[in-house]
C-alpha cells in the first residue's frame, strides 16, 4: 500500500498551525510540526473532514479540471453523481442539468443514478446468497471501505462484493459510447466523475483492492456548480431527459441504499463518528440481527461530501422533490440466468476483496511492540492528560505514541515544560 | 517479559460509554500485532463483560494482561453476585429488566458469550459480594 495515491494534501503556505484540523482526523493521522500540519498517507483515508474544517483554505482535495482533459479523447462523457441534482437553486428538471453538462462540452453524459439502481439489483441478489457473512456492509464510500481496511481486520469480508455504482457507470457508458459511436475507439473515450468528494478521487486512482477503476478524469462538484450556478430557473425544459429513477438518485443521501434492498433490517448510518461506532458495534457481535449496513463518511450521506456546495439538508430536500417528476425505478439488469442469487461478472469486484493492511502496528516484531507499548503506557502516566494538541498530536496518548516511536521529544509537551520551570526543575 | 497490564474503570452508571475500554483494548491489540481472530474474541469477551458490570452490578473493573502467547481478561464487581451459575451459561438466559432488553443489551448472551470466544472462563461469585471472571484468550 506504499503506493496508494492520496487526494487530501496540504498547501503548507496558507497553513498556520492552528490545530482545528488535528483532533477532527477520524485515523489520528494529523500532526503539526513545525507549525504546520502534515498528513500520515499511510493512515489517511481521504474522508475531507480535514478540508471541510480548515478555514485557511490549507487543506486540500486535489480534482482534475475540465481544461486539463486531453485532447487525444474525442468522446468524453460526463458522469454525473446523484449529488449534483441537490445543488442548483430552482432546477426543477433534471434533464435540464444534463443538457446543461452537454453545453459545457462534453459529448455525453451518464447518470451514475442508472447504475444505482443496478447495484441494488445486484446487492438483492448478493443478499439471497447463503454462504455470506451478515450483515453486509456496502463498498459504495470509499473513505469507509479504506477505515475497514486499516481498522477493522474482521469485517473486510463483510464488505459488499459489488462495484460501486460510479465505477459500473464508467464501464457501461464506455460500452454503451462504442455500441452508438462505432466509428469511436476505445482509447478515444473517456469518462469524467463529477465527484462530491475527494475520497472518490482516491478510488479513482487506486481501485479497489484488485480492482482497477476505468474512471479517467475526477472532477469536483464545486467546479462544475461555479460553472453551472444561476443557469437554471427560467423554465427551460430542455430536450435531454433523466433516464434514472428517484431510486437511484437517493444514493446520494443516507438510507438511500439501504432503501433500495426492500429490507426492514438494515442500518444507515452517516457521519464519520456515527459509522466508527457501529463498525465497533458489529465487530463485538452486538448488531447479530442486521441484513445490511449502509455508512456514509459525511454528514447526510454523499449530500454532505467535502466537495460539495449546498447544505446537506438542503440539497437532500431538493433531491426528494424530484420523486413526483421521476418515477421508482428505470434500469434493469438484463440476465438470462434464473437463479435469484445470480449476479453478472462485469458487476462483481476480483476477489480477495479486501486485505487488511496494518498501518497502526508499533513493529512488526511483537515483542518488540510490546516493549514498546510498555514505554507508551509509562510516558502517557506523565503526561498531563488533557489533549490539549500544543505538542501537535491530537491527544496525549498519541504523543506518546509518537515520543516512543523516535517522531518527537519529551520537551515538546508545553505543559509539561512550564510545570517543571515552575518548579524550578529546569 | 513480565506481562503487560491495562487497568480500565467500567462506569456502571452510564450506558453510553459501556464498550469503550473494549475499544481501547481492540486498538493497543492492533498495535501490538496481535492477528485479527485474537483481537476479535478478546473485544467480544470484554465488551460483554463490560455491558454485564454496567446492567448487573453498577461497573467494576477490567484489567487485561499481555503476554506474547496469551491475553488473561479479569473482571471484577462488587455487585449481587450469581446465584446459579450453571444457569447463567445457559444461552438465552437473563436477569436483565425489560427495560434494559429493549435497549438491545443483556439478551443472555453474556456468559455464554465469553466462553464461546475464549479459551478458559473461571468465575469467582459470591452472592451479595460480587463477582470475578478470569478469561483467557491463547494467541
Ligand atoms: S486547520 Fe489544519 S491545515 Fe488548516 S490552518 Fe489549521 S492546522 Fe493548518
Ligand atoms: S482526509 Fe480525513 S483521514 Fe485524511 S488527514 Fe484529513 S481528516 Fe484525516
Ligand atoms: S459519504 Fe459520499 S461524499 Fe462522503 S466520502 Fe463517502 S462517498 Fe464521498
Amino acid at each position: 500500500m506504499a503506493s496508494f495515491q492520496h487526494s487530501v494534501s496540504l498547501d503548507a503556505h496558507k497553513c498556520i498551525g492552528c490545530t482545528s484540523c488535528l483532533r477532527q482526523c477520524p485515523t489520528e493521522a494529523i500532526r503539526i510540526r513545525d507549525g504546520r500540519a502534515v498528513i500520515n498517507s499511510s493512515l489517511c483515508i481521504d474522508c475531507g473532514r480535514c478540508v471541510r474544517v480548515c478555514k485557511h483554505k490549507a487543506k486540500r482535495a486535489v480534482f482534475d479540471r475540465i481544461s486539463e482533459i486531453d485532447p487525444k479523447y474525442k468522446w468524453r462523457i460526463a458522469l454525473p453523481a446523484p449529488a449534483l441534482y441537490g445543488q442548483f437553486e430552482g432546477l426543477s428538471e433534471v434533464g435540464d442539468l444534463l443538457q446543461a453538462l452537454l453545453d459545457l462540452g462534453f459529448d455525453d453524459v451518464y447518470e451514475v443514478a442508472r447504475s444505482a439502481e443496478i447495484i441494488s439489483e445486484c446487492t438483492r441478489r448478493y443478499m439471497r446468497k447463503p454462504d455470506i457473512l451478515k450483515p453486509v456492509i456496502s463498498s459504495a464510500c470509499p473513505a469507509i471501505v479504506r477505515l475497514i481496511r486499516l481498522r477493522f481486520p474482521e469485517l473486510c469480508d463483510h464488505v459488499l462484493p459489488i462495484l460501486p455504482p460510479v465505477e459500473y457507470a464508467s464501464r457501461a457508458a464506455k460500452q454503451e459510447a462504442l455500441q452508438q459511436h462505432p466509428e469511436l475507439k476505445p482509447e478515444e473515450i473517456c469518462t469524467v466523475f463529477i465527484s462530491p468528494c475527494p475520497a472518490k478521487t482516491s478510488y479513482a486512482k487506486n481501485g479497489l483492492s484488485q480492482t482497477k477503476s476505468t474512471i479517467d478524469y475526477v472532477v469536483s462538484m464545486t467546479d462544475v456548480y461555479r460553472r453551472l450556478s444561476g443557469k437554471f430557473g427560467k423554465g427551460k425544459n430542455s430536450a435531454m431527459k433523466s433516464k434514472a429513477g428517484i431510486a437511484g438518485v437517493k444514493w446520494a443521501t443516507s438510507g438511500g441504499e439501504a432503501e433500495g434492498l426492500y429490507s426492514d433490517r438494515y442500518l444507515a448510518a452517516d457521519d464519520m463518528d456515527n459509522a466508527i461506532q457501529v463498525l465497533d458495534a458489529i465487530e463485538n457481535g452486538k448488531l447479530p440481527a442486521l441484513e445490511f449496513v449502509e455508512l456514509n463518511a459525511c454528514p447526510g450521506g454523499c449530500v454532505g461530501g467535502a466537495a460539495t456546495v449546498e447544505n446537506p439538508y438542503i440539497a437532500k430536500t431538493r433531491l426528494l422533490s424530484f420523486k413526483h417528476k421521476l418515477p421508482n425505478y428505470r434500469n434493469y439488469l438484463k440476465v438470462e440466468n434464473k437463479e435469484p442469487d445470480f449476479i453478472p461478472d462485469d458487476a462483481l469486484v476480483d476477489n480477495p476483496l479486501l486485505d487488511y493492511v496494518p498501518p497502526e502496528r508499533l513493529s512488526d516484531d511483537r515483542l518488540e511492540a510490546m516493549r514498546m507499548m510498555a514505554e507508551i503506557e509509562e510516558i502517557y502516566e506523565l503526561l498531563p492528560q488533557i489533549d490539549c494538541g500544543s505538542c501537535g498530536a491530537p491527544t496525549c496518548r498519541t504523543f506518546a505514541e509518537d515520543v516512543v516511536k523516535g517522531e518527537c521529544r519529551m520537551e515538546d509537551c508545553v505543559v509539561l515544560l512550564k510545570k517543571k520551570l515552575q518548579e524550578g526543575q529546569l | 517479559m513480565s506481562a503487560l497490564t491495562f487497568h480500565y474503570d467500567v462506569d456502571g452508571q452510564d450506558f453510553s460509554s459501556a464498550g469503550e475500554a473494549s475499544v481501547a483494548v481492540k486498538k493497543k491489540l492492533r498495535q501490538m500485532g496481535f492477528p485479527p481472530d485474537v483481537i476479535r474474541r478478546c473485544s467480544i469477551a470484554m465488551y460483554e463483560g463490560e455491558i454485564n458490570m454496567v446492567i448487573h452490578a453498577n461497573g467494576g473493573t477490567a484489567d487485561v494482561q499481555v503476554e506474547p502467547d496469551k491475553i488473561t481478561i479479569i473482571l471484577e464487581d462488587h455487585g449481587p453476585g450469581i446465584p446459579d451459575v450453571e444457569l447463567a451459561m445457559k444461552e438465552g438466559y437473563s436477569t436483565s429488566t425489560e427495560e434494559i432488553r429493549t435497549m438491545g443489551f443483556g439478551a443472555g448472551m453474556g456468559l455464554p458469550n465469553m466462553k464461546r470466544y475464549t479459551e478458559s472462563l473461571e468465575i469467582e461469585t459470591e452472592v451479595g459480594v460480587g463477582t470475578k471472571l478470569t478469561m483467557v484468550v491463547k494467541v
